[in-house]
């Protein structure tokens, strides 16, 4: 904020060109008031809500967070009961919303891949389907979406008793989606050992594989070798540590619902699958103009040199076009972590969802914000910070 | 070099300018900001040091006179209690009370302004002064009592009861082990809810919403096997499903919900004067001073119901600033208690019919007990 000693005495004893027309002087003024203007402000809306607070006798304390809950909470990644404190409720809320936007992140860029390639299909049926697809979810609000996606759809399906029983077996009802899941077993945790390890020896084969057949142009197989080691551990260590670390367990209809296998609750699968439909439109134009935006003349040569077109799509025009998705891309995964808040309206207990109740039964409002906001930031920042690095790492390496 | 200079500087006048300019007003919010915030501060202040006697420089009883109206924040979706009825007024038994209110200030039920709040919002509602009185639906709690505001009286004794499907044969909770339970969050039925299982050893699903019509449209819908809240409210909804037949509340009750009134804190003559209309409204129906006879109980010959009417003596209007004869208005106005819930809830009732049970009068067997008007 103050001026800084190198540059001070330069325009003070410069002599000729007095003060007020000097330039540099001039730039520093303009620098100091919008400076003092910010921090006014800030300073004016901070203290205003620190006052109000004190006034309205509202703490802004986190020993709140100590309490216990006392309310339940319907899904849950890890164990929890409502004599859980408030401030493990709020991580069960935040791993909620880890979750979906994990799952949602994942499957919204196939499909909008995917969506890109059909819009940009030589086939009119396939692409003008594709572009409906985009036109209309792009258009209509994500909210309206999860509304009909729980209400209209998911509620709609048949009552538990009468479930759709699909092969597998797959059950379908308005209490959800069940499956035949895996159930882990007391050796699970050894086993999850073996996976690590078949996961870094993978990785490491891969890399230097890879780095002696472009050295020496040998071929060593380093995809098919760094793949067999990352399936190969795991399935050795499953027979090594004695029991099975995890079973099969099929779902079977008790008094009330369906008990054991797997479970996507109703709340969840519509959450996803709207997060999904809507973010992958958007993506789909995100790939599409990067896809466009390679050069026609590096498809050509890539077709003159034998490459047959799903070569060509991934050898040449995705690491291309990748350039130019990112980083509009990485703004659509923080739009879809964000958006996950909107689970609120259809009962999907994520991070905003619980925090709300925890105003409700804490009655602490101020501190549980500030909390949900610090929260989503550092998640958003942590998402773009390690995209930022891979975006980097696909820019163009000018050598 | 010149030109350039001058429209720096030019620039540099402009941004002093606005400085200025944007100071002003900046500086000017400031101290308004903080002149609101102020007052209940130091009206606070001695409301929770023992300084009862000195009251408020700026009471919400002057305040209320001052605009000519008594805000209450009530509930607009809630049949039997505070909803809208078909030409869009505030009707039920929670605008009843804030009308009575009214009536006993100004002479004129109609002199009261409808603030629709969520149940979220009755807390700060009640700390800020936004509202004069929060007569919805609200269970009087403890922590409620401390942090919110000063509930005046109960004037709804209710319970949290559970909503089932009239084919799932649950007669008890143990019945309903394993079962998955619609709720809003948010509520004292959350809390409950979880108590009442973990302490009969019972699992449940809960699903929870933070709109109550959703809650009710996902039992009704199959995704729960039952839905919980307050027996009333229960009774409210069902009364609006495509088939209530088809649904039952059970015997059980899993909490007292006592729904009182309340008012914001830190101005005991506002708070005594809601209280003395409620007991008014209760005290009349166990008088039988109706709102139909109400004129003739003046001249009665019962020295109790003439001192309330303000036909002789005085159980201190004066002191609370009202008329003497202000109950005379409420209860021509809204009539006594009795009338008040037989119009929303009573055999003939607009909204549902549900027993008084609790809610009748102490002489009938209920709770509903008034201190004595002298």
């Amino acid at each position: 904020m103050t001026t800084s000693s190198s540059s001070l005495p330069r325009f003070l004893t410069r002599k000729g060109v007095p003060l007020w027309r000097d330039v540099v002087a001039l730039q520093w003024v303009a620098q100091i008031v919008s400076a003092i203007m910010v921090l006014g402000f800030l300073w004016f809306f901070i203290s205003n809500v620190l006052q109000a607070a004190e006034a309205r006798g509202l703490g802004l304390g986190l020993g709140f967070l100590r309490g216990a809950a006392g309310f339940p909470i319907a899904e849950s990644v890890v164990p929890y009961d409502p004599s859980r404190t408030f401030g493990y409720a709020l991580w069960v809320g935040f791993l909620n919303t880890l979750k979906v936007s994990v799952v949602g992140i994942v499957l919204a860029t196939f499909l909008g891949l995917g969506a890109a390639l059909a819009r940009l299909s030589p086939n009119w049926l396939v692409s003008n389907i594709a572009g409906l697809y985009i036109n209309i979810i792009r258009n209509i609000p994500l909210l309206v979406q999860l509304f009909i996606w729980y209400f209209a759809v998911f509620q709609k399906l048949p009552p538990v008793q009468e479930a759709l029983t699909l092969p597998g077996p797959v059950y379908i009802s308005q209490r959800g989606l069940f499956m035949v899941g895996p159930q882990p077993t007391e050796t699970f945790g050894a086993w999850l050992l073996f996976v690590a390890v078949g996961l870094v020896l993978g990785y490491l084969l891969n890399r230097s594989l890879l780095n002696y057949q472009v050295r020496t142009g040998r071929s060593t197989y380093p995809l098919l070798i760094g793949l067999l080691a990352l399936v190969g551990v795991p399935l050795l260590g499953w027979f090594l540590v004695g029991a099975a670390p995890m079973q099969l367990t099929t779902p079977e209809l008790a008094r009330f619902n369906f008990e054991g296998g797997m479970r996507l609750t109703p709340e969840f699968a519509a959450l996803l699958v709207g997060l999904v439909v809507y973010t992958g439109a958007f993506i789909a134009e995100v790939m599409r103009a990067g896809i466009l935006a390679v050069q026609k003349g590096q498809v050509e040569a890539a077709k003159s040199l034998g490459l047959n077109a799903f070569q060509t799509l991934r050898l040449v025009v995705l690491p291309l076009a990748l350039r130019v998705i990112i980083p509009p891309l990485i703004s659509q995964y923080l739009n879809l972590t964000k958006n996950s808040s909107l689970a609120i309206v259809i009962g999907y207990a994520d991070l905003f969802f619980v925090g709300r109740t925890i105003i409700n039964q804490a009655g602490q409002a101020v501190p549980v914000f500030l909390l949900i906001m610090a929260i989503y930031l550092a998640l958003s920042l942590l998402t773009s910070a390690v995209l930022n690095v891979y975006n980097r790492r696909v820019q163009l390496v000018e050598r | 070099m010149r030109t350039k200079l001058s429209v720096v500087l030019s620039a540099l006048i402009i941004l002093g300018l606005l400085v200025t300019a944007c100071a002003a007003p900046a500086a000017t919010p400031a101290p308004a900001a903080e002149q609101p915030a102020a007052p209940p501060a130091s009206a606070e202040e001695p409301a929770q040091s023992e300084q009862p006697a000195a009251p408020a420089a700026q009471g919400i009883m002057d305040t209320v006179k001052a605009r000519g109206k008594v805000v209450c924040g009530v509930h607009t979706s809630l049949p039997g209690f505070g909803y809208l009825d078909s030409e869009g007024k505030n009707q039920g038994f929670d605008i009843d009370l804030c009308r009575a209110v009214a009536a006993a200030v100004f002479g004129d039920p109609n002199a009261a302004e409808f603030v629709p709040i969520s149940a979220a919002e009755r807390g700060p509602a009640l700390q800020t002064r936004e509202v004069d009185m929060v007569p919805r639906n609200m269970t009087q709690t403890s922590s409620r009592e401390i942090q919110w505001g000063n509930f005046v009286h109960v004037m709804f004794y209710d319970g949290q009861g559970m909503m089932v499907r009239a084919d799932s044969g649950f007669t008890t909770l143990e019945d309903m082990d394993g079962a998955t339970v619609c709720v809003t969050t948010g509520t004292t039925t959350e809390q409950n809810l979880a108590d009442a299982f973990r302490e009969r050893g019972l699992t449940f699903n809960a699903v929870t919403f933070e709109d109550t019509s959703a809650v009710y449209s996902a039992y009704e819908s199959g995704r729960c096997d039952a839905a919980t809240s307050d027996k009333s409210q229960l009774a409210a909804v069902r009364s609006g499903f495509a088939s209530p037949a088809d649904h039952l509340i059970m015997e059980v009750t899993m909490s007292k919900e006592p729904l009182a009134p309340a008012v914001p804190a830190g101005d005991d003559q506002w708070a005594d004067l809601v209280r003395t209309v409620m007991w008014v409204l209760i005290n009349a129906e166990e008088l039988g001073v109706t709102s139909q006879n109400v004129q003739e109980m003046k001249v009665s010959d019962n020295v109790v119901i003439k001192r309330m009417l303000g036909g002789e003596g005085s159980f201190g209007q004066e002191d609370l600033g009202l008329a003497t004869d202000f109950a005379v208005n409420v209860l021509a106005a809204v009539g006594n208690y009795g009338e008040i819930y037989n119009r929303y809830m009573g055999p003939e009732g607009l909204s549902f019919t549900l027993d008084r049970g609790l809610n009748d009068l102490w002489t009938e067997g209920g709770l509903i007990y008034a201190p004595p008007l002298r």
